[in-house]
């Protein structure tokens, strides 16, 4: 075991270098910026997998933490003026207690009311942040930037050291969340998963491990929102709208969901995607539907997935 | 927020009654939305999310029938069959495929549906807002109660509305065909081995949403203005109706229908931003309470 956590520990640290080396490759703005909005979605669909693919638990309303972390941070910047690791830390911290509080409610419901009142929880914070003009600036979202003042040497106002920093955020929450999967707290995940009464009789406490895997993949994904708030210099009212959930939710079935890396994936496809057929074509919309009825239909295992299932058959086959 | 307009209003009489009657109609559009999602619901099981598609294929198969045709009968009436055929062709070809397959992948075929649609809408009637106009036979004054209006054609529409509701009600629990329908929701299997084709019910049941969808879209026409997309708002709040009132109750359709419509009729004069927020309210605390809905069944 110990050994494998040193693997890991290289591993994150050689894809750190890599990622670092990138901009030498494609060194203009639109690929550093194509990465942060990356890492943004990575971080966030790969936390929604946490629940949807290891837990069971079909969330649809997962973007109220992404708009709630994006909120809170900006808004921490922009009023109180505090240190941009203090406003890290308050977010993350306010995030864990929402989630708390929302999780604790929505797993005692079965199924797709779960995921129902997930919803009903994310359009009520829409719905606030529009309604709260003065704080939040409605639906123009929220205006004046968000201050971002060096701290240890490290200037987000400088694009450079923007991409470090969050392509350093998704290496270390990957890495976080990928440990978590794999310790024996994401094996129960999975029990629960797959029969959530045969863990009750074994001695689990289903809701305790349900409840904390909700406000693990809460936390996460305010982080992803607090890293697109950087990005943008502010929030909208979108980060916290149900297609953000949505977006999330075809990433990982775009790579697959019962892959860790699959969430990743599909964000990296769907991003291309929203990039390279806008450019092509006008019907932006008919085109991505058709491609979403062919993964629906006919990739169900999603991209990474299925590659990674085809090369498992061909090794056993050849064995 | 402006609670004291919303005051002024309560206290007029005149203010009341045309809020309340255009939360009526409101209401009514949603329920014949609401009550084809929840039918749907209750007997397979599925959560139609394209369903507001459905709604704003009706109003424009209407718009095309009633502008080539010039009869409104006809454009309502052709324009519901029309949808209801839709929705039995996406049963039979993609949504019969993902039944088995967990709720996410359900999601996904109708998400796609949507944006499909969204697109082929905008293709062959273009991306600009379209209005049908008012037939000529319901150009009429409005009737005036105690200063308040009520235009002749909501008469009209919640009367054929709740004609509707009673049929549908009929339909389900006093013919065969209804107790075929109630059968097939509770034991499909079941239903199944006693020699009743459940494939028939499935893509009947469909077809009857989906006519109803149409009906609604065809009826809202005249009264609203027509653009890709605008299945979206209607499917959120048929969305909410349907789990407030309890998902499978037509009653419960309707009285939830009927509450979002004043609540959004209402809400545009006390408290414009957050209209959409109380009815989040309604439904977060139906589900914390009572989560299968004021008129559902216990699972």
């Amino acid at each position: 075991m110990r050994s494998t956590v040193w693997l890991d520990i290289v591993i994150a640290v050689a894809a750190m270098a890599v990622l670092l080396l990138l901009p030498l490759v494609f060194p203009g703005k639109a690929f550093s910026d194509f990465m942060i909005r990356l890492s943004a979605f990575a971080i966030f669909a790969t936390s929604l997998n946490l629940l949807v693919g290891y837990t069971g638990l079909v969330s649809f309303g997962h973007g109220l933490f992404y708009g709630l972390g994006a909120y809170s941070f900006a808004l921490m910047m922009q009023k109180l003026g505090t240190s941009i690791p203090v406003a890290f830390v308050a977010t993350v911290g306010v995030s864990a207690v929402v989630a708390t509080v929302v999780g604790a409610i929505c797993i005692r419901l079965k199924e797709i009311y779960f995921s129902f009142l997930t919803l009903a929880f994310q359009m009520l914070l829409h719905s606030i942040i529009i309604a709260w003009t003065p704080l939040t600036g409605g639906d123009q979202g929220l205006t004046g930037g968000v201050p971002r003042p060096p701290f240890l040497g490290i200037r987000l106002d400088d694009p450079q050291h923007l991409y470090i920093f969050c392509c350093a955020v998704l290496v270390v929450s990957l890495f976080i969340m990928w440990h978590l999967v794999r310790s024996p707290f994401g094996y129960t995940m999975r029990m629960i998963r797959d029969n959530p009464r045969r863990a009750e009789f074994l001695g689990v406490h289903v809701w305790r491990v349900r409840l904390l895997a909700f406000v693990v993949a809460g936390v996460f994904g305010s982080v992803g929102g607090l890293l697109m708030s950087l990005f943008v210099s502010s929030a909208y009212p979108d980060f916290a709208y149900w297609t953000v959930s949505g977006e999330a939710v075809f990433m990982i079935l775009m790579g697959g969901i019962s892959v860790f890396f699959g969430p990743l994936v599909g964000a990296v496809m769907l991003l291309l995607l929203n990039d390279v057929v806008t450019r092509v074509t006008e019907h932006y919309s008919l085109m991505l539907g058709i491609i979403i009825l062919c993964f629906a239909l006919g990739l169900r295992k999603g991209l990474l997935g299925f590659v990674l299932w085809a090369w498992a058959r061909r090794r056993a086959t050849a064995n | 927020m402006d609670p004291q307009a919303l005051l002024t209003c309560l206290s007029t009489a005149s203010c009341v009654i045309t809020q309340t009657t255009g939360g009526l109609i409101s209401g009514m559009l949603l329920f014949l939305v609401a009550a084809g999602l929840s039918l749907i619901f209750g007997t397979l099981k599925v959560v139609n999310f394209m369903h507001g598609s459905l709604y704003m294929l009706g109003a424009y198969f209407a718009y095309t029938l009633y502008t080539a045709t010039g009869s409104f009968t006809i454009a309502v009436v052709g324009s519901a069959i029309g949808v209801g055929l839709f929705g039995l062709v996406f049963e039979r070809l993609f949504m019969s495929r993902v039944y088995n397959t967990d709720v996410l992948m359900q999601l996904l075929v109708c998400y796609g549906f949507i944006l499909i649609l969204d697109d082929a809408v905008k293709i062959i009637w273009g991306a600009e807002f379209l209005s049908m106009g008012m037939p000529a036979a319901f150009q009429r004054p409005p009737i005036m109660i105690a200063g308040g209006i009520l235009p002749v054609y909501y008469l009209f529409l919640i009367g054929v509305t709740l004609g509707v509701a009673l049929l549908l009600g009929l339909l389900l629990t006093r013919t065969r065909v209804g107790k075929i329908v109630r059968a097939a929701a509770v034991n499909p299997t079941m239903t199944a081995a006693l020699g009743i084709n459940t494939a028939l019910v499935f893509g009947g049941v469909f077809a009857l949403g989906g006519l109803l969808a149409g009906l609604s879209g065809a009826l809202a026409a005249p009264v609203r203005s027509m653009v890709a997309g605008m299945g979206f708002s209607i499917l959120i709040e048929s969305f909410i109706v349907t789990v407030i009132g309890g998902m499978g109750s037509i009653g419960g359709a309707l009285v939830g229908a009927l509450l979002i419509g004043l609540v959004r009729s209402f809400g545009t004069i006390g408290f414009p931003l957050f209209t959409e927020g109380v009815m989040f309210l309604f439904m977060t605390l139906v589900l914390i309470t009572k989560p299968s809905g004021l008129f559902g069944k216990e699972q």
